[in-house]
């Protein structure tokens, strides 16, 4: 298997805006060329679209646009973490010789129509995500005595990282005060303990070690990948406080990459709510299983960035296809050193977990600068 | 409509059933999904176990769990704070487009 390099990427801001989807994917792509000099549209033989936008033929449209003949071009889907399956599906045709250049772009629409799962009839009328993220929420209360206040802080935590990142939706800072006081959607689920749908865009270019070396001299190496696709249907969790699709995604990436918990030392992880945040760094192996409300207090009172930098979902916001990409994106920044000031000091070794539909799919990744 | 969405819409609550290997497939599909033989409907118990819930403005909603497999969320009307593994009953289901489920503790 052949070595794969992160080598440059493209960002546009979250926002409300109303833009087609293959406009704010042509705006990243753009994005992405201005910052590799030395890419030309030539280079480029895979050109892959994550989202879950109805538009058809996008990856032909989006090379079209951009002046791209690419050999392989097709769409991935798969809800939240589209991103993240994207990036893994170009990592596999640079791996094995097929291609030596992907060009990988995610973009949603605020008004994306992957927001509900309407085929998962085991949801009945309760199919909106606040529903099975109170079911988490309340079984890691029960059994492990998660606080509102543990469920604030991974929010104003998260709000206060994204005030660094100049392309996140929120610009504002929140109190754990003024998370605890927002709107109660359910019992267990306050307004600001929730990712908001937007619109943005994100690209990443992967190359082969031998291109990569006219395109960067700062290469970010993906070392290590996890999948697990459990079920389709959120009742299926036999366990509610715990994500086994993340913590069997998790094994596969550091077995791959001969890493353990211990050796990252940055990562974004999926906090489409506040309680996944909690949850994920108990699955990733940052904290022990009940721990990870004090593992994410501690973060918060110390003001640590390894986990979320840029904001994660609940401060940059949650453009499904463009989410996993987006912390992707992040993660090969901190290990460049480029992150100005969400820099995570002595960052080497990082790691994204992207996933969907309550967790019944999950991906991890492991990068190495 | 679905075989499944026919049924709820009567007020029936089914699921399929492998002939041959006798798995209970949900959610409910036309083929087993571990031996791809062939299902028949089947109604399944009303009666059932609470798994979790919490609650939207006035309102229970829940995890319940038939037959010690088939999980499925739905509205839970109670007058008291509910109880994990509290038995419970399938009251209410119905189809308009939309799958709805109403439990009532036991």
């Amino acid at each position: 298997m052949r070595k794969v390099a992160l080598t440059g990427f493209g960002l546009t801001e979250f926002n409300k805006k109303d833009i087609a989807i293959d406009s704010l994917m042509f705006s990243a792509v753009k994005s992405l060329f201005e910052n590799i000099p030395n890419l030309s549209q030539k280079d480029v033989d895979v050109v892959l679209t994550s989202t879950n936008d109805n538009t058809k033929y996008l990856s032909s449209i989006v090379s079209e646009i951009s002046g791209i003949a690419p050999k392989i071009s097709h769409s991935v889907e798969s809800l939240c973490n589209s991103g993240a399956n994207s990036v893994i599906s170009a990592f596999s045709y640079i791996a094995s010789g097929l291609a030596d250049v992907a060009l990988v772009i995610g973009a949603e629409r605020f008004d994306s129509p992957g927001l509900v799962l309407e085929w998962d009839i085991s949801r009945g009328q309760y199919k909106h995500p606040i529903y099975w993220s109170s079911m988490f929420t309340k079984s890691h209360v029960r059994k492990y005595g998660t606080t509102k206040e543990d469920l604030a802080i991974v929010s104003a935590k998260n709000h206060k990282h994204a005030l660094d990142n100049p392309y996140a939706y929120f610009k504002k800072t929140y109190s754990v005060d003024e998370v605890m006081h927002s709107k109660n959607l359910t019992e267990d689920i306050r307004l600001l303990d929730c990712s908001l749908p937007c619109s943005g865009s994100a690209a990443i270019l992967l190359a082969s070690e031998e291109v990569m070396k006219k395109l960067t001299d700062t290469p970010v190496w993906i070392t290590g990948i996890g999948q697990r696709t459990l079920s389709a249907g959120f009742t299926k969790h036999e366990e509610l406080a715990s994500m086994e699709s993340t913590i069997d995604a998790a094994s596969m990436a550091y077995k791959m990459a001969k890493k353990e918990p211990d050796d990252i030392d940055v990562a974004e992880v999926h906090d489409a709510f506040s309680i996944c945040e909690i949850i994920e760094v108990e699955d990733l192996g940052f904290a022990k299983k009940g721990k990870g409300n004090e593992f994410v207090r501690t973060l918060y009172e110390t003001q640590d960035r390894r986990i979320n930098p840029r904001g994660g979902l609940i401060g940059a916001g949650h453009p499904l296809g463009a989410t996993g990409i987006a912390q992707i994106v992040e993660i090969g920044q901190q290990l460049q050193g480029k992150a100005g000031k969400r820099q995570v000091s002595q960052a080497n070794v990082g790691l994204v977990q992207n996933m969907s539909a309550a967790a019944t799919s999950s991906s991890v990744l492991v990068l190495q600068s | 409509m679905t075989k499944f969405e026919e049924q709820l819409k009567e007020g029936e609550f089914v699921c399929s059933e492998c002939q041959k290997c006798k798995k209970l497939v949900w959610p409910p599909n036309d083929y087993c999904n571990r031996c791809f033989g062939e299902v028949k409907w089947r109604p399944i118990s009303r009666i059932g176990k609470l798994v979790e819930f919490s609650k939207k403005d006035e309102t229970v909603f829940c995890i319940a769990e038939f037959e010690n497999e088939i999980r499925v969320m739905g509205s839970l009307e109670c007058n008291v704070v509910p109880v994990i593994s509290q038995a419970l009953k399938l009251v209410k289901c119905s189809y308009n487009g939309h799958e709805k489920f109403v439990f009532q503790l036991k």
